[in-house]
């Protein structure tokens, strides 16, 4: 018998999300978003789910933007949570009340998944000192430079691109995919990965394996569209 | 009121924001006038990029048919690849800022305020608004330079005495250039260095909210 990661389809992959989940979402704007996962979520049709993402709403980061419209989501979480000057989806649901928004900085939102991914209680930096995002949190002067504490940010499961995987779940990827992908693999209960091409152990050069296997429970093969959307 | 004469286009704040950056320097740009720095920057001056995408080293952007879906910047322009280039997680991209390997970084702005406050991120009357990096950027950077427009569409000022929208940094802002003038915030408030093109100081300050300091002799705008 041959261990293997690998999962038949986007489908079976995602089954056992269920209503009320914390995701992780990878990808930023056009790049590295599981678009394929995504779709397959939407259609199994769970809802008051938790997004914490790069961009929430952007013409890139259509899977996103097609939960929010099917009104799936009851927070998101994201540096980024609205579009252009009128808004978009996620404006219009959370100006009536229907959605949550928590923005938060990018690099707050890193920090806090690779405190949730490495076992770390919390994070202090001085990001969002004197600003409202310090209001209520606990503050401390570190070697002269006053910090405000920041909590690890886990969540159930992680939706995630690469570009090439393995059947044990090592990844690797192409340009921008790796920015939140990459950060968001260790920091979930259980990590799905979507992958433009998959081989056996040994298809990937160990020494250019970016994320090891020990943070992917589940791998899918989608081969890319025309346009690698 | 002086706030019909002519003002300088978003170009030339660009070319003039080109000038402060010194030789070597690692930058990150911010979207918007911003952005259009990197055409400005004197082909004999090597400059480094950074882009909260996860890439350093990048190159301009694309030109038309050369786009790659994965080779982009924070705002997903599509760069041009250049040898040298390093891709990373999102954790080394904000790491660089933080820890104080990003030299300089340009930004926009809703309001700086005499002091140097910066607030970008959010127009009150949203009720929200996108933070995305500004605020990493704004306590990271070894020098925050903010370029913009010297007063919004409805005229107001956007160089206060305090910031009355909601921060991003406190004190962080170390130059500001504008379409009509060149001013650093100082700790005992803004202080006027050049003035555009057929501007006086005068001028300047009253389209101006915070109190100018304004020096014996103040330069013309220089591109």
């Amino acid at each position: 018998m041959t261990f293997s990661k690998l999962y038949d389809t986007p489908a079976t992959a995602v089954a056992d999300i269920h209503d009320g989940a914390t995701l992780l979402i990878g990808g930023t704007t056009r790049s590295g978003e599981p678009t394929a996962l995504l779709a397959a979520l939407l259609t199994i049709g769970v809802r008051d789910l938790t997004c914490i993402c790069d961009f929430a709403d952007w013409d890139g980061s259509e899977g996103i933007l097609q939960l929010a419209q099917a009104e799936r989501i009851a927070r998101v979480i994201s540096p980024f949570p609205f579009v252009g000057e009128n808004g978009g989806v996620i404006h219009k649901q959370w100006r009536d009340g229907a959605l949550a928004v928590e923005v938060i900085p990018q690099g707050t939102l890193a920090e806090r998944l690779r405190a949730a991914g490495a076992g770390i209680g919390g994070v202090f930096t001085p990001v969002g000192l004197g600003t409202r995002l310090a209001d209520g949190k606990e503050t401390r002067t570190i070697n002269g430079v006053e910090c405000v504490l920041e909590s690890p940010l886990r969540a159930d499961f992680a939706l995630i691109r690469a570009d090439r995987a393995d059947a044990l779940g090592n990844l690797a990827y192409r340009g921008a995919q790796r920015g939140w992908n990459a950060v968001m693999a260790p920091a979930a209960r259980i990590t799905i990965a979507e992958v433009d091409t998959v081989g056996e152990p040994g298809a990937i050069d160990p020494e250019l394996v970016i994320t090891p296997g020990i943070y992917v429970n589940r791998v899918v093969y989608t081969p890319p569209t025309g346009d690698r959307g | 009121m002086t706030a019909d004469k002519e003002r300088l286009d978003r170009a030339i704040i660009a070319m003039r924001v080109a000038r402060e950056l010194p030789p070597g320097a690692t930058v990150n740009l911010g979207i918007g006038i911003p952005t259009l720095v990197s055409m400005f920057v004197a082909d004999d001056s090597i400059v480094f990029y950074h882009s909260e995408s996860g890439v350093l080293n990048c190159g301009p952007l694309a030109e038309d048919g050369n786009e790659d879906i994965d080779l982009i910047n924070a705002g997903g322009q599509f760069l041009e690849p250049v040898p040298g280039m390093a891709y990373f997680s999102s954790v080394d991209a904000f790491a660089m800022i933080r820890g104080g390997h990003v030299d300089v970084t340009i930004l926009g702005a809703h309001q700086v305020s005499a002091t140097g406050d910066l607030a970008n991120w959010m127009l009150p009357d949203r009720g929200v608004g996108n933070i995305g990096g500004a605020m990493d950027l704004a306590a990271g950077a070894e020098k925050v330079i903010v370029a913009m427009e010297h007063n919004d569409r409805n005229g107001n000022p956007k160089v206060v005495q305090e910031c009355s929208f909601p921060l991003t940094g406190k004190g962080c802002v170390s130059l500001v250039v504008t379409d009509v003038a060149v001013m650093e915030p100082t700790p005992d408030g803004m202080a006027l260095r050049e003035v555009a093109p057929g501007w006086s100081p005068d001028d300047v300050q009253s389209v101006t909210g915070a109190r100018l300091i304004i020096p014996d002799t103040v330069a013309e705008y220089e591109v």
